[in-house]
């Protein structure tokens, strides 16, 4: 267990460095001078060779990219081009929305999707195995923003349950804050159901045909102990794998979601960073997202060899 | 089948159907047998004669649908195949006990093996946790796992094949059966811990005077553990017979060709084989399905099926060649 | 008694594993994938859309481009079966050639894709040691990326557009394919035909042109049939932020952003395109899984 600790954190060191990697030659391959996009109307000659030299623009490559690292593994990710604002700052405060959205989003997935595939693996080949896959087709395949717009037509517009857009922090004030995540999670949530539903579905009828089961059955455990004890706690094992490594899908779904419903996180900074040419707000959003994936894969990978006796135990 | 009286386990007529896409299918065709209190009988035959399907069938482990079963299975009298589903899952694993083929995959592998042990005595005994985690430690210690404590806090994937089947095996008798069906115990083992096992078997038979169906398709394994044999092929009984009259004087052919299969330490050469493979149930030969490989079939074999007949004072057989 | 081993008496595949092509294999697997209804709904909602795209000239009633000619946003009527934009275009028009973008883009991005994680997978996968550590750190970084923040960042790049689009879609899926290939070379790597061809002399490349690729398709193909609706949902959703096509060009995503200002008067200005998405990402969803159940049925549930 312990040797498997340690490799997956060197595993994910490297992914980490692999991604600080792309990242720093993505934003240097960005056309024009990001010394003068920097400086932007501060702009001196003095100023300019200042910041030059300070950033290693006169130095090699890789020496940039080292100067760069320490910045950012210090948390500095520079300043905004265009109100030269602390990035860090931006992308904190913009990231606790999506944090929070995302979260809503796996709750509600989760919620809905466990039920309904073990009904299904239990009832295989009924109507209702039938009806909630497709459902879950139907219901991952809908586009995230179009499936926002569609709610905020019926739920907001029509029936006026719930506003449209806008955000409020749960931590402030919980239950203007929940009920105004329903509807974003409901969107990202139920994309989420559909696919982690199968899922369920197909690693519980797989373990449902183990000779261990027989076995069991064959000592005398009833059908419900079968099902819910001996066979669950097996299934669900792999499906929590799924389940954490869905939060990058998640996050990049709610890049999309953020910006349907108003919510000022990650999403809608990056696009809005992005349309304005702000790429240092776009660095450092993306820095923060991918680094909070891949420590949430390896969250995922520790919690799976904690759970799995075969690797926990020798 | 023949009489005996009042027998632990009394099979009538067993038949196991599935419904195919081309039609259905009987994998297990009017079988009849009986077992006897503290009696060990073998049931023999090739992969697909429909033996493991009978085990099954004892215990109600088919799923239907798509199989179908019909007959009589009469545990200490009472018509298992009767029973509703709760009243089945009293019998199981309390009165009748089952073991199967590959030990490791029988442990649910996320449960300590010692929990497991105390599950399967909890569902039956009324006795305490305490009391069932110490009965666990003596069941290990029974069939000759040693350090029984430690062992029980293990998980399955950290016991080899041999031991793992002695697990089985204790949970098997940890309620004190009155009868045990092994499917194939030791097919999956060494053949050195083969050997452990199967003795390992009988000596608890023999010590809680419990009675055993052994499904095998090793007439040299059941011919050390059985005090009678049941020869199935394509999913009927063509012969029965106590152990040593089947080896002195086999009536059925198909018996007769097995037995000639086994290896014998005096002999050089090769091994016998029977020519031919076993039909599959959607093509069975008309007349006796064993007719089509029979080297001493007559005219009558491929047009009516023999039914069993008494062929010497403790044996019966199904086949034409019999007066 | 040895005669030596020819290169050119080995069988160009492996024996019993990949299927020479001939038509009763072809009719089993037809059969085999007819049976699943969702499937064949699937493939035909794929055949639409590639009609619609490749007839879009024949099929539309009104050019997509030009304004005016019906009413601002007027819901469906006879004379606009989907009903008119803000600008007054035809929202059937629209749709008709939206079709366009979105076949092409999923289509050529996944086969973009394809071709360089293949190639990455089979070398990665063949070689082993430190080329396979290379790459697969290299893709696990990529890997980590969710697709849309992929997008964007090569976007910040490239600058906007359909190519860059399908560009940047193509390198978010370059590290699926590179590990489904790996994978998959890795198991078939110890198969004995493999060996025999290596003993034989057969070069590296050559064994791993005619020997490991065929077997390793079929799961590439699924990959790729379920790939392409994850491309065209993150096309749609690049043009829903304004980073596709710029406007006037038809595409589902953007007429759908457009809508967006309308939803309370004229809902069907999103709503319909949105259909038109949602159709197309179901059959792709139900093909691509009716492939992996027809070619990979270990996986059958």
């Amino acid at each position: 267990m312990l040797r498997f600790f340690l490799s997956r954190i060197g595993q994910t060191l490297a992914v980490l460095f692999t991604v600080s990697v792309i990242i720093f030659v993505l934003m240097r391959l960005i056309p024009g001078d990001p010394v003068l996009m920097m400086l932007g109307d501060d702009f001196t000659q003095e100023a300019y060779q200042r910041l030059r030299a300070k950033l290693g623009f006169d130095r090699s490559v890789v020496t940039q990219y080292v100067i760069w690292l320490q910045a950012i593994l210090r948390g500095d990710f520079g300043d905004s081009y265009l109100n030269h604002e602390r990035v860090s700052r931006l992308v904190w405060d913009a990231f606790l929305p999506t944090l929070s959205l995302v979260v809503a989003s796996m709750l509600v997935g989760t919620l809905v999707a466990v039920p309904s595939g073990i009904v299904a693996a239990m009832r295989k080949d009924s109507a209702w195995d039938w009806g909630s896959m497709g459902f879950a087709i139907f219901v991952y395949s809908m586009p995230s923003f179009w499936k926002g717009i569609v709610l905020i037509w019926i739920f907001s517009v029509h029936l006026r349950w719930f506003p449209a857009v806008g955000y409020v922090h749960p931590w402030e004030n919980f239950w203007e804050g929940m009920w105004r995540l329903v509807l974003p999670a409901i969107t990202l949530g139920t994309f989420f159901s559909g696919l982690v539903a199968r899922i369920i579905r197909s690693s519980l009828l797989e373990v449902l045909d183990q000779d261990y089961i027989k076995a069991a059955r064959a000592r005398g455990v009833r059908r419900a102990a079968l099902v819910y004890r001996h066979a669950l706690a097996n299934a669900l094992i792999p499906v929590v794998t799924v389940i954490g490594l869905q939060f990058g899908t998640l996050l990049g779904g709610a890049v999309l979601t953020e910006t349907v419903f108003g919510i000022p996180g990650m999403g809608r900074l990056t696009v809005a960073a992005i349309l304005n040419r702000d790429y240092a707000i776009v660095q450092g959003a993306i820095l923060v997202g991918v680094f909070a994936v891949v420590v949430v894969n390896l969250a995922v990978d520790l919690t799976y060899a904690f759970l799995n006796p075969r690797i926990r135990v020798a | 089948m023949m009489r005996m009286t009042d027998p632990v386990l009394a099979v009538r007529d067993l038949v196991v159907e599935f419904t195919t896409e081309d039609g259905p299918l009987r994998a297990v065709d009017n079988v009849s047998f009986a077992v006897g209190r503290g009696e060990i009988v073998g049931l023999v035959g090739e992969s697909g004669a429909g033996k493991t399907l009978t085990a099954e069938a004892i215990l109600g482990l088919i799923r239907r649908p798509p199989g179908r079963v019909s007959g009589e299975v009469r545990f200490r009298g009472q018509n298992l195949l009767a029973l509703e589903e709760p009243a089945l899952a009293r019998i199981r694993g309390k009165d009748i006990a089952m073991i199967f083929q590959n030990p490791g995959a029988s442990l649910n592998p996320v449960f300590r093996v010692g929990d497991q042990l105390v599950e399967a005595m909890a569902l039956h005994l009324g006795e305490g946790r305490g009391a069932l985690r110490r009965r666990a430690e003596e069941i290990l210690t029974r069939v000759g796992i040693p350090s029984a404590a430690t062992r029980a806090r293990d998980y399955p994937h950290q016991f080899s094949g041999g031991m793992a089947q002695r697990v089985m095996i204790g949970m098997g008798v940890a309620c004190t059966p009155g009868l045990l069906v092994a499917d194939e115990p030791t097919t999956a083992l060494d053949v050195t811990i083969q050997a452990q096992v199967l003795s390992l078997i009988r000596r608890l038979a023999r010590e809680l005077g419990m009675a055993v169906l052994l499904v095998s398709h090793d007439l040299g394994i059941v011919s050390q553990m059985c005090h009678r044999v049941i020869v199935m092929y394509a999913g009927r009984v063509v012969e029965e017979a106590s152990i040593a009259t089947v080896f002195r004087a086999p009536a059925h052919p198909y018996t007769k060709a097995l037995i000639a299969c086994l290896p014998g330490l005096d002999e050089g050469g090769r091994l016998g084989a029977i020519p031919g493979v076993m039909p599959g149930l959607a093509a069975l030969p008309r007349g006796c399905r064993f007719h089509p490989r029979c080297s001493m079939a007559e005219p009558r074999c491929a047009v009516e099926e023999p039914a069993l007949r008494p062929a010497g004072a403790d044996q019966i057989a199904a086949c034409h060649l019999i007066p | 008694m040895a005669r030596p081993l020819d290169a050119e008496a080995l069988p160009a595949q492996a024996p019993a594993t990949v299927a020479t092509p001939g038509t009763s294999t072809a009719r089993r697997w037809w059969r085999r994938f007819a049976r699943n209804r969702g499937a064949v709904f699937g493939l035909a909602v794929f055949l639409a859309v590639v009609v619609m795209a490749l007839c879009a000239d024949l099929l539309a009633p009104y050019d997509p481009l030009i304004q005016g000619v019906g009413p601002a946003n007027q819901p469906p009527t006879w004379a606009h079966w989907a009903g008119t934009d803000s600008f007054g275009r035809d929202m059937l028009s629209r749709i008709i050639y939206g079709a366009r973008i979105a076949l092409v883009v999923g289509i050529v991005a996944v086969l973009l894709a394809m071709l360089a994680g293949v190639s990455l997978g089979l070398v990665a996968g063949y070689y082993g040691g430190k080329v396979d550590a290379l790459i697969m750190r290299v893709m696990d970084g990529l890997f980590a990326f969710p697709i849309i923040i992929l997008a964007i960042a090569m976007m910040a790049v490239m600058g906007f557009g359909v190519k860059n689009v399908i560009i940047a879609v193509a390198v978010g899926f370059v590290a699926p394919f590179a590990r489904v290939t790996r994978a998959d070379v890795l198991a078939v790597k110890e198969e004995p035909y493999i060996e025999a061809a290596r003993l034989a002399g057969v070069s590296g490349p050559a064994i791993i042109a005619r020997h490991v690729l065929p077997n390793v398709l079929a799961p590439i193909i699924v990959q790729a049939a379920l790939r392409v609706s994850g491309a065209i949902i993150t096309e749609s959703g690049l043009s829903f932020l304004g980073l596709g096509p710029p406007p006037p060009t038809p595409v589902w995503g953007s007429m759908i952003a457009e809508g967006r200002n309308f939803i309370v008067m004229a809902p069907h200005v999103s709503t319909i395109p949105g259909i038109a998405l949602m159709v197309t990402i179901v059959g792709l969803n139900l093909l691509g899984d009716g492939l992996r159940d027809t070619l990979d049925p270990r996986l059958r549930r």
